[in-house]
């Protein structure tokens, strides 16, 4: 027995919202973007660097941090280009997430910015700067 | 600890599911548990509901699934493992009875992906990783954290994107002869390699579909098992780990760490190894996963995996017969859903009702690796029959 075509489905209430994220306890990493720097954090008991940065270490679990400037020479371990983008970057072209090995010894994820495609490779070196784009503070790699 | 057998099992068809609602759903698989048990809602004393959820209405998945198919008032909890929520929600079922809290449990893994719009799912996915540290400036995408594996592996061990697209086409060919599949169709590899680009390297088809579907198991205690059936397949053992949430915090990338962690103590457990596997169900959330697990499992030595899909070892009739199921590359991949779906499968193989796709069983013993977010969870679980 048909009953004929399907009712519409029904439509959700909608629900929009933004989340809020603290950032007080790594100020000095935040603020430290605007002025071109990218700070790992350094445990002031057992010395491990973190980064992302972290005011408490996951190793000891002390909460003390001294700043560590990363920024220098970093080498690629791997990346990708991507070209299907969530909706939030849909104003973007395709961008390049590579991660890299500072020299400090933090690695890092970040976008890889002014080059073609092709010159990105595995091994490559690229540096590591600090900015305010126009959707906020962030980091970037280029190649070195 | 007590011995936990399967006695049920129970699977949706998986696909473009919006002809039916989240509990409509979980029914299609826990009838046919039910069913499959010669058990009714009354027998069971314990529901664990494996969901990743965030992309349909409800907010409380299990409670609203438990209700349809009569379990209010039995033992109930939610299991979030991201992709292996499904085999979380098995290992929570599995200890509940071990532990001597519930006889007979019921694990259902469940999710509905296609309610809202494809490009938000890919926006909702891509926060499954550090949405502060890798989403907020970076835009991460699920198959942007496989393509970071893809290139590692290609750039250490030489694999090739042709050695990718063959474990669409094998996974495509075991989907094409499973009617619970989402993807019944079989590709070539000119078809996966002319496939549009995701994220580099990888393309369309070398990563799952976003898929409706729900599945569902039936476990019971040694006494009651023995009771019910005479094919009881027993878990063996289930091993459990996990890594960083900062995709850069990990070691090195042509590797998932938590696998290695998790089989090796799923093996110590059920005191079997890998050679003595006799089929596997593993996460081909994208075709470079499958390649990482045959290594990760031990199927074969470090950077071999793209010869084992060239030699045709993980077919059936090759050395271990890997997702004859279609995988979740063809099979699909409704996030909670795939860990017991792959207990379904493997529990049919055991029991040699496999049919078309029946792997030889030997040794009767089969592995499932259930892989949660971009390895940050890992769930190896090994079956006996």
């Amino acid at each position: 027995m048909s009953l004929g075509p399907p009712v519409q489905r029904l439509k959700s209430r909608p629900v929009t919202f933004t989340f809020e994220l603290p950032t007080e306890k790594l100020t000095e990493f935040w603020n430290g973007l605007s002025k071109g720097k990218v700070y790992a954090s350094k445990c002031t008991k057992c010395g491990k660097i973190t980064f992302p940065p972290a005011t408490d270490c996951s190793r000891c679990l002390n909460s003390g941090v001294e700043w560590i400037d990363i920024q220098g020479e970093g080498e690629i371990e791997t990346f990708t280009h991507i070209v299907v983008r969530p909706t939030s970057f849909a104003n973007h072209g395709t961008y390049t997430v590579a991660v890299a090995r500072m020299k400090e010894g933090a690695k890092v994820l970040a976008w890889l910015e002014g080059t073609k495609l092709g010159n990105v490779k595995v091994g490559a070196k690229v540096r590591l700067t600090g900015k305010v784009s126009e959707e906020g503070p962030t980091y970037a790699f280029t190649l070195a | 600890m007590k011995r936990v057998a399967i006695v049920g099992v129970g699977h949706s068809k998986f696909g473009d599911r919006r002809d039916v609602n989240l509990p409509e759903l979980g029914f299609e698989a826990a009838k046919p548990a039910f069913e499959d048990a010669n058990l009714t809602p009354k027998d069971i004393d314990f529901l664990s509901v494996g969901t990743a959820g965030g992309w349909y209405e409800e907010f409380l998945p299990a409670v609203v699934v438990s209700e349809y198919i009569g379990l209010s008032g039995k033992g109930l909890v939610r299991c979030e493992a991201a992709c292996a929520s499904g085999s979380a929600a098995v290992a929570t079922a599995y200890n509940s009875i071990a532990g001597g809290q519930s006889d007979i449990a019921m694990a259902l893994g469940i999710e509905k992906m296609t309610e809202i719009d494809v490009l938000t799912a890919v926006e909702l996915i891509g926060r499954a990783g550090y949405y502060t540290w890798e989403f907020h400036n970076f835009g991460m995408t699920f198959p942007g954290y496989y393509a970071l594996h893809a290139t590692s592996h290609m750039s250490k061990y030489g694999t090739t994107e042709n050695q990718l697209a063959e474990v669409a086409v094998k996974n495509h060919k075991y989907g094409s002869m499973n009617p619970n599949a989402h993807l019944q169709r079989t590709v070539t590899v000119d078809d996966v390699l002319s496939s549009r680009v995701v994220a580099w390297p990888l393309k369309m088809y070398d990563c799952c579909p976003m898929s409706d579907g729900a599945a569902a198991v039936i476990l019971a205690s040694e006494e009651k098992a023995k009771s019910l059936t005479d094919s009881p397949i027993w878990i063996e053992g289930i091993g459990i780990s996990s890594d960083t949430a900062n995709v850069s915090k990990r070691a090195e990338y042509s590797s998932l760490h938590a696998a290695v962690a998790a089989s090796e103590a799923a093996f110590k457990r059920a005191g079997v190894g890998a050679d003595q596997i006799d089929v596997a169900d593993v996460h081909d959330c994208f075709t470079i996963a499958e390649i990482m697990a045959y290594e990760d499992l031990g199927f074969c030595k470090r950077g071999e995996g793209g010869r084992m899909i060239d030699d045709g070892q993980t077919e059936i009739g090759g050395k271990i017969p890997v997702n004859v199921d279609g995988g979740l590359k063809a099979k699909g991949h409704p996030i909670g859903a795939t860990g017991v779906s792959m207990m379904v499968g493997l529990t049919r193989q055991l029991r040699k009702q496999g049919g078309k796709v029946q792997a030889p069983i030997k040794n009767g013993v089969a592995l499932a690796h259930n892989v949660g977010g971009t390895g940050h969870y890992c769930y190896v679980t090994i079956l006996r029959s």
